[in-house]
């Protein structure tokens, strides 16, 4: 586990140890947080933690929040749901950090939901799904773009049923995050009368999806809907491009984690091309608002050094944007009281480099940001291409749409 | 004589340990350390748990994740469908661990050695994946769990975990020792020794390899059980994770497991090693230290802490506490 | 029908594929009774290695598992020979602390990749990846193909020198009956020693077919603890024919299990398989 001060450990005793001759400085208002650094979440919970760590030195650079430093406690919760409620106990008793973060991803952030409700703590979340749903917690607020549980699976349904689908293929992983998607896909599609024709769920760990895909691909889908995990998403791209799955699919993809990392993507290169997947962020002229280029710009130059993803698109802005809501609330109520702070939050709608965000009842995004976009002319090895736009087209949401479906799959492919 | 005094020894210090754990719950009003304590508590459980098994008797039982999620699992399920407090999520957990320790046990009938080992890793992988595909507990997606309102005396739910947790210590503690003192331990380490030599000169080893695996099947799923209401949640991955039958090894090879101090001292030294660590130093380092520790001990200490304690024991494991 | 021979000859080559990772276990623990829980360790190094070399330098991934099996071997070497000073010399219950020991190894070599590479999954490229071999409607990877007849020829290659060759024999032998090797002059340390070279080199070209097969993370080794394991164990300590049939038995059902029945059920299949013949017979199909 780490923890990261504000200017790395020592130097940063020494600044809370001299607080009051140094100029009459006020201690640092402290941030704290835990974030998966090893396991199997690390990747993403690095990148993310990078975009809080530029957020921190902006705001230390204008001179902090009501005339504090800004500090940040992070602890490694090893991508485990064991780890968090010692870190939070610890974070709120011992270290008395002024606000919390919540770790990247549903499942350490799970337990901790209880935690805040009872204490009344306000927690920004970080990309956990619908995981407020059955806590009720008021002042929760996740900066993912998700929005309400079904429009993910609505909005791809939706583009899949315009492009003329009439029956769906689901294939999931079985494990938390794609199993909670594809509830929300039988769901809708129940609601639609779309006969499922197939649905797998296939282990952690598989090898090979030669098999599976062969299965899939006998079931003569017009809609493929899969919800897969890193090391997953790139073996099922593999068979698919290797088996073929049919000319009468329509759109291939959905709710594939991974495909938004850096390294995933260069490794798959030109077997991406047609994939009709879920963004949150990506180099599209609609993406562009108030501060962004200069935060990418930032990201580009630290994330060498920090061994991070090098495009940072998926998680490392809304890290960021977690910290310009804070900002935004602590700069308006005037104080860090956590009631007035989550007032504020769930009453404005927030200006970020992800655009504006509003907050319905639940902490969830009012509105599905959530983008639904199509790979297109990816070449091999060439992880610089995907810096420029046209290679992932927005096809929803309406507002941020940069293009259309290309469809059926196989032309797409091309 | 001797053990007379040791016995009156022992059970005063169970009894302070206890009135320190609940007397700090009414005191101390800081959380943290009951969070961080409770973890700690657990693995003191674990390991000595796991060493009645794998340390007794020598059968390296890889499978403490199983059990461990098997007492989860209960707790989660039993809670979902009545709603039944803490107490009887625990002992149900208990009896299922058990029951789970008398096929482990039978499977020691035509295994040996690492193969034993191996199986009880299928063993895991397969109750896993049936937890996975069981739905009313949630299957892969996990679950998330409202704790009930607590009981007097304590304040939080968490103090009282702590506490009850201190109270499973003391259980596995004492059946260890039992167990150590009594025939079971003396038979349990000649069949260690040599099983077939055992079993010549008379020794149950059938029996004596059931009541060990019952035993410490029983005690680990007791000591997960407490976990799902720790964590307000459970998933499969978290509660069947590896990591929990490493650590147990680890703990007891660490710490020795010729006599029931061993493992405590090693669930200690581990656990609190790492939550200091937690606060030190950057985070593979802390899985980097995992690793140092356990090949420098098995290579420098083969007897663990207690054999660099007390040089007898490197002679003649077992005897008086 | 067609699925259910689809699914049989991927789960073949499937199999193949798991021989190759399995068959240096296979000698370590099967032949030599070393508890080597850090053999899937060492086989993600070696893909890592791998990984290295292709992306650096442009070489065909074979060929660089090719390039890495002597450093593979000196490794196996020297790991033996620490091994063996600090349990198999003591004697006694060297099993359960060797475990313990290899754990402690396969932490550090995770560590020491995330270190050095960090955490992202990382593949190789060559021409054979991503291509498949049309038959009709039927379609092989032919990855898995150039798997397939790599992990054969490594294992028959194996079994031929266990077999016919001087030190091969010498090696079944010392898994046999150490004392009589002993008293016949020859140095059984020495031997089990080259033999759990041999073991570990051959972990160079697993490697390679590893990352061929699919990309690798830091801590995929914990995935294939109970693979390697089970497979070496069902084909009976030692075998190598019989770990060539465990891996295509375990392949198939796996195979068949995730084309023809719930795919979230596999897992469980192939290690029922795996307590079933434990339970049945305990040395394994074509154990010694």
């Amino acid at each position: 586990m780490k923890r990261r001060t504000f200017l790395g450990g020592a130097m940063a005793v020494a600044v809370l140890g001299q607080g009051s001759s140094a100029s009459a400085q006020q201690p640092p208002i402290k941030i704290g947080m835990s974030m998966p650094q090893t396991g199997g979440l690390a990747g993403g919970g690095k990148a993310s933690l990078l975009g809080i760590e530029i957020w921190r030195d902006d705001i230390n650079a204008k001179g902090g929040l009501l005339g504090r430093k800004v500090e940040l406690v992070v602890y490694d919760d090893k991508s485990s749901a064991s780890e968090t409620p010692a870190i939070y106990a610890k974070l709120v008793d011992v270290d008395k950090v002024d606000l919390l973060f919540a770790p990247y991803a549903t499942v350490p952030t799970a337990p901790i939901m209880p935690f805040v409700k009872q204490r009344g703590l306000l927690l920004m979340g970080n990309f956990s799904f619908q995981v407020n749903s059955k806590v009720g917690h008021d002042m929760w607020f996740n900066n993912a773009p998700w929005g309400p549980a079904d429009s993910w699976a609505a909005s791809f349904l939706d583009l899949a049923q315009k492009a003329g689908g009439k029956n769906m293929a689901l294939l999931t992983a079985d494990q938390e995050f794609a199993q909670n998607l594809a509830l929300t896909a039988r769901d809708v599609a129940k609601k639609r009368n779309l006969p499922v024709v197939f649905d797998q769920v296939y282990p952690p760990n598989t090898v090979e999806f030669s098999s599976i895909i062969r299965a899939l691909k006998a079931a003569k889908p017009d809609i493929v809907y899969v919800a897969s995990y890193p090391p997953d998403s790139a073996g099922i791209l593999r068979a698919v491009n290797e088996i073929g799955i049919g000319d009468d699919v329509k759109i291939f993809g959905g709710g594939m984690v991974g495909l938004q990392f850096a390294a995933v993507m260069s490794n798959l290169g030109s077997l991406l091309n047609g994939v009709v997947n879920y963004n949150t962020w990506l180099p599209e002229k609609s993406m562009y608002f108030d501060g962004t280029k200069e935060f990418f710009d930032k990201y580009t130059k630290r994330a060498v050094e920090a061994k991070v993803d090098p495009l940072g698109y998926y998680l490392a802005p809304f890290g960021y944007a977690m910290g310009q809501m804070i900002e935004a609330a602590v700069n308006s109520t005037k104080s860090l009281d956590q009631k007035g702070i989550a007032k504020y939050l769930r009453e404005n709608e927030h200006k970020t480099i992800v655009g504006p965000i509003a907050f319905s009842a639940d902490g969830e995004r009012k509105e599905t940001a959530t983008l639904q976009a199509q790979f297109r002319g990816v070449k091999d090895k060439d992880i610089e291409q995907f810096r420029s736009s046209g290679k992932q087209v927005i096809l929803f949401p309406e507002k941020l749409k940069t293009g259309d479906l290309i469809s059926p799959f196989e032309a797409a492919r091309k | 004589m001797m053990k007379h005094r040791n016995s009156i020894v022992f059970w005063a210090g169970a009894a302070v340990f206890l009135i320190a754990v609940l007397s700090m719950t009414q005191i101390v009003r800081n959380e943290y350390p009951f969070f961080a304590g409770y973890v700690i508590l657990q693995f003191i459980a674990l390991a000595v748990a796991w060493s009645i098994l794998g340390g007794y008797a020598g059968y390296v039982n890889f499978g403490t994740n199983a059990f461990f999620g098997v007492g989860v699992y209960t707790a989660v399920a039993l809670f979902k469908a009545t709603g039944a407090p803490l107490v009887v999520q625990i002992a149900a957990a208990a009896v299922v661990g058990m029951t789970l320790g008398f096929g482990v046990g039978l499977l020691t009938l035509r295994m040996r050695g690492i193969f034993f080992s191996i199986a009880t890793i299928a063993l895991a992988i397969i109750i896993e994946t049936f937890v996975m595909n069981w739905r009313f507990v949630g299957g892969a997606a996990g679950i998330q769990i409202q704790r009930p309102p607590v009981m007097a005396p304590f304040d939080s739910y968490v103090k009282m975990l702590f506490f009850v947790q201190a109270l499973l210590v003391v259980i596995a503690v004492s059946i260890a020792r039992y167990i150590q003192n009594s025939r079971i331990g003396r038979g349990l380490q000649a069949l260690r020794d040599d099983e077939l030599a055992a079993e010549c000169t008379g020794v149950p080893t059938l029996k004596l390899k059931l009541v060990a695996c019952m035993i410490s099947g029983a005690l680990i799923s007791a000591a997960g059980a407490p976990a799902a209401m720790y964590l307000q949640y459970a998933d499969p991955s978290s509660a069947f994770n590896l990591s929990y039958s490493v650590s147990a090894l680890a703990m007891a090879l660490i710490g020795g497991t010729a006599h029931w101090i061993g493992p405590v001292l090693g669930a200690i030294l581990l656990g609190s090693t790492q939550q200091l660590l937690a606060v030190t130093i950057s985070s593979e380092v802390n899985v980097l230290v995992l690793g140092i520790m356990l090949v420098l001990f098995v290579v420098g200490a083969p007897k663990g802490i207690i054999g660099l304690l007390r040089p007898r024991y490197r002679l003649r494991a077992g005897g008086k506490p | 029908m067609d699925l259910l021979l689809g699914a049989v000859v991927l789960g073949v080559l499937l199999g193949c594929f798991y021989a190759a990772v399995s068959v240096g276990l296979s000698v370590s623990f099967g032949l030599l009774d070393v508890p080597h829980v850090a053999h899937p360790a060492f086989l993600v190094l070696a893909s890592y290695g791998v990984y290295q070399l292709n992306e650096s330098y442009d070489i065909d991934p074979l060929l660089a598992g090719l390039a890495i099996t002597p450093l593979f071997f000196l490794f196996g070497l020297l790991a033996y020979r620490v091994y063996y000073e600090t349990f198999e010399r003591r004697g006694s219950d060297a099993a359960v602390r060797g475990i313990a020991f290899f754990f402690g190894i396969a932490f550090i070599i995770e560590v020491l990749i995330i270190l050095q590479f960090g955490v992202d999954q990382r593949s190789v490229s060559a021409t054979y990846i991503g291509k498949s071999w049309r038959f009709g409607e039927f379609r092989i990877p032919i990855r898995q193909l150039v798997a397939f007849a790599v992990a054969l020829a490594l294992t028959l290659l194996l079994a031929v020198y266990l077999s016919k060759t001087f030190m091969g024999r010498a090696i079944r032998a010392v898994a046999q009956d150490e004392e009589a090797l002993r008293l016949m002059g020859a140095n059984p340390v020495r031997i089990k020693q080259f033999a759990f070279g041999i073991a570990t080199a051959v972990l160079g070209i697993a490697g390679a077919l590893l990352i061929i097969v699919a990309p690798v993370e830091p801590t995929l080794d914990r995935a294939y603890i109970g693979r390697t394991f089970c497979v070496v164990v069902m084909a009976g300590l030692g075998s190598i024919s019989g770990t060539l049939i465990a891996a295509i038995i375990l392949g198939v059902a796996e195979s068949i299990v995730l084309t023809l029945f719930g795919a979230s059920w596999a897992p469980a299949i192939s290690f029922a398989m795996l307590l079933g013949v434990l339970a049945v017979r305990p040395q394994g199909l074509l154990g010694r």
